[in-house]
């Protein structure tokens, strides 16, 4: 059904097949939580990779800064329908996390664990195969505090609320658990390209 | 169906019956925008009215480069038909039985979803005691200034303090300058409760400024919650 009078403003040929359904291109990096931004201290920083509640692994700061780095660029979206082009993140990719724990993904899903209490739910397969990172890096400078920092997982390819910020710990679970949002209404999976925002969306 | 009505010279209220569930306040709702050849934007606006209220009250804050907002201030007509969706958002929330004291902290048109919940706490009256900030630029850019000074007359419960960044103090207790940490601790003081729940709404500057000073002033973290506005319409 068209909406009297409205003619929209539509993105340029160039950026329209970058462009998933229902989503604007902006400049700017929007910032959305839950609640304060938790301040996070590099001193006491750890994450912990586990399964269930077992503990596989466990860094901190300076072992983590020590791991294997990948750069990923490329698109962001936001199920606020904003999405951002051509962003720049450095950090550690899911699988050489895996490889420096010395096992394989333990599960078909997992849980992302923040400082702030925030936690989202992720398959295992939308994290592995570079196609997910624990990112400590945004174009070139070290993460801010209100974008994650100093580290938040990377799940690009999924609505952003996925991409946990303050990121202390990824425990993979048996079954596909409901995080902070997904248990307020939002889809267990966030695919942009199937505008996967809430939970009644195919 | 709609119905638009200025609330300040930058914001307006869309009215919309539409047959969605009963709002809880704090919710949103997604309104969809369709053109002739099918292309569509879809943006969030939080609810203003009352969970009771007939009709839903949307605020809609006008972005003069945006693709949304000029449209509620400039084309639509009362009676168009406007697809929505939701009520939306389980975290931002209010209900009457989660009691207070209720601390509601706004920027600017967001105090939309917060005046909900004020709104909600008169319908319900809630024995608790509630404390709204708003801040905007000048007098007449406070949303709903006229009915919060009303209420703020008649409930001795609700206690209201409007800053203006742009404009000198008209009332006594009033603020003619943003809210800092001092002003905020000195609002807090004076109030004399400690909230139980702190709610701030706004652009990310002015949450993350009032997120601070609650932390500041010994709020815990578990007892604010934010939404932020993006700079896009």
């Amino acid at each position: 059904m068209a909406t009297r009078g409205f003619t929209g403003r539509r993105p340029t040929a160039a950026f329209a097949t970058r462009l998933p359904p229902g989503q604007f291109e902006t400049d700017d990096f929007p910032v959305l939580s839950k609640g304060p931004t938790p301040r996070v201290d590099l001193a006491t920083w750890r994450f912990t990779l586990s399964h269930g509640p077992k503990p596989l692994a466990s860094w901190n700061w300076e072992e983590f800064e020590a791991l294997p780095r990948t750069v990923w660029q490329g698109d962001i979206h936001c199920v606020t329908t904003w999405s951002k082009f051509d962003t720049t993140w450095e950090g550690v990719s899911i699988d050489d996390l895996l490889a420096a724990a010395g096992v394989a993904a333990p599960s078909g899903y997992a849980l992302a664990l923040s400082h702030d209490d925030y936690d989202t739910n992720v398959p295992a397969a939308d994290l592995l195969d570079g196609r997910a990172m624990v990112a400590t890096r945004f174009n070139g400078e070290p993460l801010a505090a209100e974008h994650g920092g100093p580290a938040r997982l990377l799940v690009p390819h999924l609505y952003f609320w996925k991409s946990a910020k303050w990121l202390k710990g990824l425990k993979f679970t048996a079954r596909d658990e409901a995080g902070f949002w997904e248990l307020r209404g939002y889809h267990m999976r966030g695919d942009p390209w199937k505008q996967q925002r809430y939970s009644d969306d195919p | 169906m709609v119905r638009v009505a200025p609330l300040t010279p930058r914001i307006v209220s869309v009215f919309l019956k539409a047959p969605v569930g009963a709002p809880i306040a704090g919710q949103h709702l997604v309104v969809r925008l369709t053109a002739p050849d099918g292309y569509a934007a879809q943006r969030s606006y939080s609810i203003a009215s009352s969970p009771a209220a007939d009709a839903i009250e949307l605020v809609i804050e006008k972005f003069e480069d945006g693709e949304v907002s000029p449209f509620f201030h400039e084309v639509v007509q009362p009676g168009d038909a406007i697809e929505v969706r939701g009520p939306l958002g389980g975290h931002f929330v209010w209900r009457a039985e989660d009691g207070g004291p209720l601390l509601l902290v706004a920027g600017g048109s967001g105090v939309a979803p917060l005046m909900a919940m004020v709104r909600a706490w008169r319908d319900a009256a809630s024995p608790t005691p509630l404390l709204l900030l708003l801040s905007a630029r000048g007098w007449d850019d406070l949303a709903f200034r006229d009915e919060l000074i009303a209420l703020q007359a008649r409930a001795p419960l609700f206690s209201f303090i409007a800053a203006t960044t742009r404009e000198p103090a008209r009332r006594s207790g009033d603020l003619g300058h943003r809210f800092d940490s001092t002003a905020l601790q000195a609002a807090l003081r004076h109030w004399g409760y400690a909230p139980q729940h702190a709610y701030v709404c706004g652009a990310n500057r002015f949450v993350e400024a009032m997120a601070t000073g609650l932390l500041e002033a010994g709020v815990a973290a578990s007892r604010i919650r934010t939404e932020r506005y993006g700079g896009a319409g």
